[in-house]
């Protein structure tokens, strides 16, 4: 804001301060021209649009989300066929996004968090190694290790015939990544139910817990027994439904495996290529939030009297987790962003499908559009979460 | 300042000895921090340890409750030997208190938390009574009115406070001190002061290393100079200050006071 | 009231054998506590499985220079794809004898770059050198005058493609993040509003969305009959992208100036844009150094995008060598020589830019 001392306000006899030197108005007048620059540059742009879409007989508007897609989709989540309409493609491709996120995210927070403590480790064997791991990983751009991994599984690993057999039932070939799953059997729905049974009862049995240890001061190991819980209340219910075991095995017949889960070259491809980058990433996000607990604090805890165990669950980890889940959500984000690279290598997400259709219909505004509409939300809501995240969670200062 | 003097004639003092340490030695790598440590502590004895830095006089006291290893010799706290054995350590740790230099309270916790953890999670002790422990350390030291205060609205002097009161929650026999004061604003020395001589009127055991002299003059039944990892003299502090015996300590007496 | 033991002369004893030297680094680092051992071996014995084999294809049994056929005999690594295509990798379609001039720019570029380390040298006529670096730099590519024969933007490519769309990149978008940093932090609410929805926005889609705007959407912004080259329009796009993030560090800086210092300038009288450029701006721009070499990292890292919208940086020179017949199917051979140009080019930057940090947190 333009701000003038007084020294350089001329007064009036009146008092009053002329136009051009009030601060106020000299800001509103400043923000309309700014705002009809942009508004002129705006109307500059969309006019020379409309001509051009009009030259080249481009549609406009949304009505093609309800045209016949005509073309095929690798793999989906839902059953699609090229016959569906554009609206169902785009909605395989958003399903295929969230799908290869949701899977990098977990899988990343988990490699991320397991080598951001090795860093820290007192054994220098394992520290060096993990350090050696987040420097090459970072300094690799993420596209390069996306076409590498693809290239490994299309012309590193051999095909079918002579697959690969690391474990049992588990398959590596130049199709894709074929493993055992058991078989479909009703027993396995109520094992689901049990253990949502299981997490409710966890649930509760913490707080019976903490109200006794708050009463009495004797501690309970709750969290052997919510592990015990979990595990064992879907586990009778397998054992009620007559332990049912069968597997539905890959088999090979022909020139491929039936039988099994089998999971597409491009979707491990991109799966892998993401998940080792950004837990390089994490990793340094989980080093610096441990790393920012002072030394003092944990001295302090163990003088008086806390175990090792305690320590780590008292004081280290709130204080340490209150810095890493800031950054820590900006890498989960990223890892979504960064799938959109998959329609570098041919695993049908988003950006891919919307790419197809923009090809297709020459609706580049729309589709692009929604790209970045789709993105965005994401955006918003995570940057929504961190916010609210780092309002409740900060550490009461004068 | 009290004068403690009619308090320091040695036969007083109860004669078992609360903290030993034969012929410690311990090295920081090459570098020998502290050489052939002898010293004996008794019961309710409050010991000042003065020197210049780097002589080892923290890593001593850090030594007393395993937040440092020694390499050679013994050290026996309340008739437990300080080994790698987990339980003992873990023991002796909650019955030695120790107050750092820089507070180090917990800032995510409340005030009245941090000094009921170590009741609730160590001795086992109901919510409430942890509490009422608690709140009764802090009015000791004259702070209970920020019970529910976080440390970080609290000035420097406060925070200390509060820090010798959270060791007094697991009733400790001995109460170490790493330059309580040394990070303090001039005006809130005395305060954290106050607070250690009513501890000592209280007979609580107490090792200080500090540079606070009123403080070992009034307080203290020795006082030791230490330098170069190695205990130079101790005496009583009539002694030590009007006769120190090696020119060490003349020389660092004559340094710090002016 | 006893007296000082003696002074003992104990500085003769030597620490325990078991705690220094090798076998105390041993003892400390690598077999600390029955965890810690047998986590020491079951590493080794991973790396005993892995490494062995790896040496053996990359360096025992790998050809290094030969012909294609000969590498498809062979069980080892094929690095003889690299001597062989190493002119088209490094400058892409560039006309094979004025390839000097690309290597030229880029040795200029690294000068420069070198040159910037050391902090004694930043003075304002190291901003003058690099002014004057970027053009001559944009003069050896383009040619055109002084006897070089002009080479038109479409035949750009490669190393000095990345190199040029990265350093250009970030040069450009500086001065825009500055001014929406300013704005975002303006109290004037129409230029606060737009300033955050632009970063929020930019900040919010992925690089390729931007790549994939530019390159189907710019030219309908144009008017009728202008084009503009693709390499621009990819270099807007970078350049748009690259200004949020700037955005964003530096108002990292602005915040970590002390109010205090608004109000002395405001309290000798200087005007806004004299605030800023004399006083908030460079104490702000000097604490945001070291993540600006981040983004730079980042900016060189994510120009390999442009691949995706056809423009031959680097990597896709590197994948249109591998769809040579003669060369196909060593992928991970090219992609490992890739690797590790952007690895030695980032890895030094990432160092620099620790270094930095620490120089500058002691108040070097």
């Amino acid at each position: 804001m333009r701000k003038e001392t007084a020294a350089a306000v001329p007064s009036l006899a009146s008092g009053k301060v002329a136009f051009w030197y009030d601060p106020r108005k000299r800001s509103i007048l400043y923000q309309l021209g700014v705002l009809a620059m942009v508004g002129l540059l705006g109307y500059y742009l969309v006019s020379n649009t409309i001509t051009n879409l009009e030259k080249q007989a481009i549609a406009t508007g949304f009505g093609f989300l309800q045209k016949e897609a005509a073309f095929e989709i690798g793999e989906s989540l839902i059953s699609y066929s090229a016959a569906d309409k554009y609206a169902r493609a785009l909605l395989v491709g958003v399903l295929n996004t969230l799908l290869v996120s949701f899977i990098g995210i977990i899988l990343t927070v988990i490699i991320g968090t397991f080598i951001g403590i090795a860093r820290l480790s007192t054994n220098w064997l394992i520290n060096k190694l993990a350090a050696v791991y987040i420097e090459v990983f970072q300094d690799i751009p993420v596209l390069l290790q996306l076409f590498f991994w693809y290239a490994f599984f299309y012309e590193i690993l051999p095909s079918p015939r002579q697959a690969l057999n690391p474990f049992a039932g588990v398959f590596l070939t130049n199709r894709g990544l074929v493993f055992a799953v058991p078989e479909f059997h009703p027993a396995h729905t109520y094992m689901g139910v049990a253990f949502l049974a299981g997490c409710v009862c966890v649930f509760f049995l913490r707080r019976w817990a903490r109200r006794r240890q708050a009463k009495t001061g004797m501690v309970f190991p709750i969290f052997r027994v919510s592990a015990g819980i979990l595990v064992l209340l879907p586990f009778l219910v397998w054992l009620a439904g007559g332990a049912p075991t069968t597997m539905s095995v890959p088999v090979l017949k022909g020139f491929n495996f039936q039988g099994g889960l089998n999971v597409s070259p491009e979707f491990t491809a991109l799966l892998l290529g993401l998940v080792l980058y950004t837990a390089a990433f994490v990793a340094e996000v989980v080093r610096a939030g441990i790393q920012s607990v002072s030394k003092g604090q944990r001295e302090a805890a163990m003088s008086i009297g806390l175990k090792q165990g305690q320590v780590l669950n008292l004081i280290i980890l709130p204080q340490a987790l209150r810095v890493i889940i800031p950054p820590l959500t900006s890498q989960m984000l990223n890892l979504t962003k960064n799938s959109s690279l998959a329609v570098a290598i041919g695993y049908p997400d988003f950006v891919s499908v919307a790419g197809t259709a923009i090809n297709q219909t020459g609706q580049a505004i729309e589709g692009v559009a929604m790209i970045m509409l789709v993105y965005l939300f994401l955006s918003l809501s995570t940057s929504a979460f961190m916010n609210w995240y780092n309002k409740k969670m900060a550490l009461v200062e004068r | 300042m009290v004068n403690q003097k009619s308090e320091k004639i040695e036969s007083s003092l109860a004669n078992d000895a609360i903290i030993e340490i034969i012929e410690m030695h311990k090295w920081f790598g090459d570098f020998h921090v502290l050489q052939d440590i002898n010293l004996t502590v008794k019961k309710q004895e409050r010991i000042v340890i003065c020197g210049p830095s780097g002589s080892g006089k923290s890593t001593l006291i850090r030594c007393i409750n395993r937040l440092e290893e020694h390499q050679r010799g013994k050290i026996i706290v309340d008739g437990i030997e300080l080994t790698n054995d987990l339980k003992n350590i873990e023991k002796i740790r909650a019955e030695v208190g120790m107050v750092f230099q820089h507070f180090n309270l917990f800032p995510h916790l409340t005030i009245v938390d941090n000094l009921a953890l170590g009741p609730i999670w160590v001795r086992k002790v109901p919510k409430k009574e942890a509490e009422e422990i608690a709140m009764h350390n802090l009015e000791k030291v004259q702070i209970a009115d920020q019970a529910l205060k976080y440390p970080g609205q609290l000035s420097g002097g406060q925070q200390q406070r509060v820090a010798i009161a959270r060791s007094l929650c697991m009733s400790p026999k001995i109460m170490l001190f790493d330059e309580p004061t040394s990070a303090l604003d001039p005006e809130m020395i005395k305060e954290v002061l106050d607070a250690m001589i009513e501890l000592a009127q209280e007979g609580m055991t107490m090792i200080v290393v500090s540079h606070e002299m009123g403080f070992a003059k009034s307080v203290a039944h020795r006082v030791l100079f230490m330098d170069f990892g190695q205990i130079v003299e101790g005496n009583t502090p009539e002694e030590f200050f009007d006769n120190p015996q090696h020119d060490r300590t003349k020389l660092f007496l004559s340094q710090i006071l002016h | 009231m006893e007296k000082a033991d003696q002074i003992n002369k104990s500085k003769d004893i030597k620490p325990p054998v078991t705690q220094v030297g090798v076998i105390g680094w041993f003892r400390a680092n690598l077999f600390k506590g029955w965890f810690n051992s047998l986590l020491t071996l079951i590493t080794i014995y991973f790396l005993w499985m892995i490494v062995p084999p790896l040496i053996r294809w990359a360096f025992i049994d790998s050809l290094w220079i030969s012909t294609g056929a000969e590498c498809q005999q062979s069980d080892g690594a094929c690095w003889s794809i690299i001597p062989a295509n190493i002119r088209f990798i490094i400058f892409g379609f560039y006309p094979y004898d004025h390839q000097w001039r690309p290597l030229l720019a880029m040795a200029l570029l690294v000068g420069l770059l070198f040159y910037s380390r050391n902090r004694d040298h930043w003075k304002k006529s190291l901003a003058y050198a690099w002014f004057l670096g970027l053009l001559l730099m944009g003069l050896l590519m383009k040619g055109g005058l002084f006897g070089l024969i002009s080479v038109e933007t479409s035949q750009w490519g490669g190393l000095p493609l990345t190199l040029l769309l990265s350093v250009f990149g970030l040069t450009a978008a500086y001065p825009l993040g500055i001014v929406l940093a300013l704005g975002r932090q303006s109290e004037m609410p129409a230029v606060k509003t737009l300033s955050v929805m632009y970063i929020e926005l930019i900040r919010g889609v992925p690089l390729i969305s931007l790549l994939f705007m530019s390159s189907v959407v710019f030219p309908l912004f144009l008017p009728q009959g202008v084009t503009i080259n693709n390499i621009i329009r990819a270099q807007v796009a970078i350049i748009l992208f690259t200004a949020a993030y700037v955005a964003e560090v530096v108002r990292g800086g602005l915040q970590a100036i002390a109010r205090g210092q608004y109000e002395a300038a405001d309290s000798i009288g200087l005007s806004y844009y004299l605030t800023m450029r004399l006083v908030i701006l460079p104490q702000a721009l000097k604490i945001v150094i070291p993540p600006s070499v981040q983004q730079l990292i980042s900016a060189f890292k994510d120009t390999s995008l442009v691949v995706i919208i056809a423009l031959f940086d680097v990597l896709r020179t590197t994948q249109t060598a591998l769809s040579d017949p003669e060369w196909m199917g060593f992928s991970a051979e090219a992609y490992i020589f890739v690797a590790l140009i952007y690895f030695l080019c980032c890895f030094f930057m990432s160092n620099y830019s620790r270094r930095l940090e620490r120089e500058l947190e002691t108040g070097l």
